[in-house]
């Protein structure tokens, strides 16, 4: 039988209780009749043999790349780059895709005679990834061979040594890159395209550049401008990367890159029940779920986070386009869009939504109030082709508990940024004033570079993420969220879901339609 | 005439410091050594001295730390028992033994008991030098011990119907222009401008202030008006607190939690060991405990300044940091004069004009009279929590300005 596609459920009468994400629990809420829950589409079926596919793809490339063995050869200078810890989430049980990519990669590397080869996970402006997360992306025996010689790297966006600045796009945006990476013979990417705002030419002008580069992109103007920044071709995001991954491919630099898709098989069996509509619950899913709520509502929150943290998704693999960039990635993209897209009639007045324990900034880590702003206004709010879900003044209600609680070594300058910088502004133009402050802090920089944290300009790429919803939107609503963290944030705590549907008919008005976006696993909303 | 007395009773202060340990500061007044009684006002002592009779007197963290049992014993040999306390006191001038300030004059009182007061003839070095805090010879003289009026037996104090008695060199008019509000409140004024120049502030400097209520307070204002620091950082663990320290010129109010965080990222500063690398300048310490001073000592910088304003009693600290980093620990009391170049000026003629700039009686957010003195003294033991600052004794009811709580 086929997977079934995305659906639209006009809520009745006889509609049974949502099921509501809401951080380390869940939560179900009735929702008035006449809401529409989005579900996602059941899994694509994936490769029966990644493998084998995998071989395929760096074979017979796409675009005018020559197949990778040909662009192999003894005395080169090759470098491969990947995806950090950032995707896919949750993490997908081993081996994962990039593992899998890699170990072709090496493998013809090695035919070839290849020697000087260095993997670079390419951080961006993220944490430093810990051995047992680059074991669990690379496998154990990628790691062994290269770390212990210093050819695992991770990239350092602040290691003026190992920068490079390639030049100016035609709109002054400097592009500046991983020296290794740039002066390589060959770059080969590895991508895990888990939505479809990843890949294409934002691998590498993200992946792998400096501040310098990246705040030209990274800025609340642009994200105003992306509309949104998951869909490529109305996304000033991916239009400025785009100039960047020209200017490169312009220097000189080769890249080869390739790209995965996953299916949305996300949760192990055991929780299975997260991905079925509840009114095709089982008995099991019914026991599943009250089991599953009941021990984590009475496990203390730092171990219900590790719990959760600790789950491996059993994602599988949907395609693997390998070659020139943006012929990779136009097919990468017809293959998210064929797994994650749901057609939806018409806008909402409110878009509910039930936030997880995880987004991609808090792998391993404390969801801190900042992060559930980016998740909810950032990443799902952003999950539209055409038009926002949500109309233009209408209300997003997110149930999250929201904790004013921070990971002190990941996310040191999103404590200052939340005492200092929204304590003053939550416009994200406005907070821009403070962003070279952040960014140039030497303590941050030393955190970035020798810990694991986070760099100090971080919490305000997750502001700037949440631009193009503020600017939209007419309310801002937390359901069980920490009110004084709420109120920081600069949005309105509700104690129910009855008392924010209260709260934002005020915003638009009595009878208000609702839509409900019931995700993760993840969905794209095509707005018609 | 009704007075409140605190004697020494070993039972009570242990009862107290019990009491208020479990419930906070302010608990025990009902318990501890502190009782409302009939008093015969104090004799005039002899030429110069006066009888004041108090229109409202203060009650001071260090009248609670007596309250409460909490004190250093450092203080047994410079006090006398029974003694009426109050020394933050605005009055009225009675009677003079001689041709002193005329009956009806408004005063504050600078309460120090320095070597004029006490008779002794020549005065020690800080006397003669004006510097009336650092007197050597509060226990001596003849009068009883008592560093403080509202220490001493003999001078009775500012908690009192009966009045208290003092020497012409500790009164100061009081100009019309300052209500009974802002008079009241020019001796911890005072205690906060000998501060804010002890700390030696040079133009620039970031100077945090670690503490929001009366002490914390005052000293902002003072360090805002009399020195020019390039940052002034406060923290204040309660949100009214934070809001008056913005008023009166701090650059920002913050939770003591976030305070050290405030500091390391204008100072550019790393941290280690708990520690910042850099830090403040001078960092003003308005509370005077242990974790305020261990947090003084972690977010000043090498070489910097801490000032203890508020006053602390028996500490465990490691001061392994000050050794190192070569921090200076001082201790700001009291008052006496300030030199500016070549001048000196009476502490409390400065306390004047930054009271009366800063509209300081703003600050005093409850009148009581003696007869609810638990209350007053549960009000002032709470005063933060209760969204409060300054909590005065009124002796004698006027109408214009009621019960501000």
């Amino acid at each position: 039988m086929s997977p079934r596609p995305g659906f639209v459920l006009d809520v009745d009468r006889s509609t049974p209780p949502t099921l509501f994400w809401h951080g380390e629990g869940f939560r179900l809420e009735r929702l008035p009749v006449g809401s529409r829950v989005l579900y996602a589409p059941e899994p694509v079926d994936p490769l029966d043999d990644p493998v084998a596919a995998i071989r395929e793809a760096l074979l017979h490339p796409l675009g005018d790349a020559e197949p990778l063995p040909a662009l192999l050869r003894r005395d080169m200078k090759l470098t491969i780059a990947f995806d950090d810890v950032s995707l896919p989430l949750p993490p997908m049980r081993r081996p994962d895709n990039r593992q899998l990519v890699i170990e072709q990669v090496l493998d013809l590397a090695a035919e070839a005679g290849v020697d000087d080869v260095v993997l670079i996970c390419a951080l961006a402006l993220h944490r430093r990834l810990t051995e047992a997360e680059l074991r669990h992306i690379l496998g154990d025996r990628i790691y062994d061979s290269f770390e212990p010689h210093g050819l695992l790297q991770q990239h350092d966006a602040e290691d003026p040594d190992n920068l490079i600045h390639l030049g100016l796009t035609d709109h002054g945006e400097d592009v500046e890159l991983n020296k290794r990476a740039a002066t390589s013979d060959l770059l080969v990417y590895v991508n895990v395209n888990l939505v479809a705002m990843d890949g294409g030419h934002k691998s590498v002008a993200t992946g792998l550049a400096s501040y310098r580069s990246l705040r030209h992109h990274h800025n609340a103007r642009t994200m105003q401008h992306s509309k949104s920044f998951m869909d490529q071709h109305r996304s000033e995001l991916h239009t400025s990367n785009w100039r960047m991954g020209r200017l490169i491919a312009d220097s000189g630099v080769k890249v080869f890159q390739i790209e995965t898709t996953l299916n949305t098989d996300t949760f192990p069996p055991q929780m299975r029940f997260l991905e079925r509509r509840e009114w095709e619950w089982s008995a099991r899913d019914r026991a599943a779920y009250i089991a599953t709520s009941a021990a984590l509502e009475r496990t203390p929150d730092r171990l219900a986070r590790q719990i959760l943290h600790s789950v491996r998704s059993p994602y599988r693999l949907t395609s693997v386009q390998a070659g020139e960039v943006e012929a990779v990635h136009a097919r990468t993209t017809e293959n998210v869009y064929r797994q994650q897209l749901v057609a939806v009639e018409g806008q909402t007045d409110i878009l509910t939504l039930g936030l997880p324990y995880i987004c991609p900034y808090n792998v391993n880590s404390i969801m801190n109030p900042i992060l559930v702003a980016c998740l909810g206004l950032g990443y799902f709010f952003n999950m539209y082709k055409g038009r926002p879900l949500v109309r233009e003044g209408g209300v997003v209600i997110m149930s999250h508990p929201t904790p004013w609680a921070f990971h002190p070594g990941h996310h040191p300058s999103y404590i200052d940024f939340f005492e200092q910088v929204l304590s003053e502004t939550t416009d994200p133009s406005d907070v821009g004033k403070y962003e070279e402050a952040y960014a140039t802090d030497p303590w941050y920089v030393h955190l970035y570079r020798t810990g694991h944290a986070y760099h100090g300009v971080h919490p305000f790429y997750m502001w700037y993420w949440c631009a193009h919803a503020l600017e939209h939107l007419g309310g801002v609503i937390i359901v069980g969220g920490d009110r004084a963290a709420v109120r920081r944030l600069g949005f309105t705590p509700a104690t129910t879901m009855a008392d924010a549907l209260e709260m934002a008919s005020d915003v638009v008005g009595p009878d208000p339609s609702l839509t409900h976006l019931h995700s993760p696993p993840l969905l794209m909303a095509d707005v018609s | 005439m009704k007075a409140l007395l605190v004697e020494r009773s070993l039972p009570r202060f242990a009862a107290a410091r019990l009491v208020s340990s479990l419930g906070g500061s302010g608990t025990s007044a009902g318990l501890g050594p502190l009782r409302l009684t009939d008093v015969d006002a104090p004799e005039l002592p002899g030429p110069g001295w006066h009888r004041v009779r108090p229109l409202l007197a203060g009650i001071c963290g260090s009248d609670l730390a007596t309250l409460d049992g909490r004190s250093s014993r450092y203080f047994e040999d410079i006090v006398s028992f029974p003694f009426v306390p109050g020394h933050e006191v605005v009055g009225v001038v009675e009677e003079s033994v001689d041709a002193g300030l005329a009956p009806g004059t408004r005063v504050v009182v600078e309460p120090v008991l320095g070597c004029i007061p006490r008779g002794i003839d020549p005065p020690c070095a800080a006397c003669a030098d004006g510097r009336v805090g650092g007197c050597e010879r509060v226990a001596f003289g003849h009068l009883a011990p008592g560093l403080q009026i509202g220490f001493c037996s003999d001078t009775g104090g500012g908690w009192s119907h009966a009045g208290l008695v003092a020497h012409r060199v500790q009164l100061h008019p009081v100009p019309d222009a300052l209500s009974d509000d802002d008079a009241v409140m020019i001796e911890p004024t005072a205690c906060a401008v000998h501060a804010a120049l002890a700390a030696g502030v040079e133009p620039g400097d970031m100077v945090a202030v670690l503490g929001g209520g009366t002490v914390g307070l005052t000293t902002t204002a003072a360090l805002r008006q009399l020195a020019t620091p390039g940052a002034l950082l406060v923290g204040a663990r309660y949100g009214h607190q934070r809001d008056l320290a913005g008023e009166l010129g701090a650059d920002l109010a913050v939770t003591p939690e976030q305070l050290t965080r405030a500091v390391r990222r204008r100072s550019r500063s790393f941290e280690s060991s708990g520690h910042l690398s850099g830090g403040a300048d001078v960092v003003v310490d308005c509370v005077g405990s242990a974790d305020s001073v261990a947090q003084a000592l972690a977010m000043v910088r090498p070489r910097g300044r801490v000032v203890l304003v508020g006053m602390p009693a028996k500490l465990t600290l490691d001061l392994a940091s000050l050794w190192h980093r070569e921090v200076s620990l001082v201790g700001a009391y009291a008052y006496g004069s300030e030199r500016s170049g070549a001048t000196r000026r009476r502490t409390f003629d400065i306390a004047m004009e930054v009271v009366a700039a800063a509209h300081l009686g703003r600050l005093v957010s409850a009148r009581y009279p003696l007869e609810r003195f638990e209350e007053a003294v549960a009000h002032a033991g709470a005063a933060g929590r209760r969204g409060a600052v300054k909590i005065v004794f009124e002796m004698h009811p006027r109408s214009p300005k009621g019960p501000a709580s």
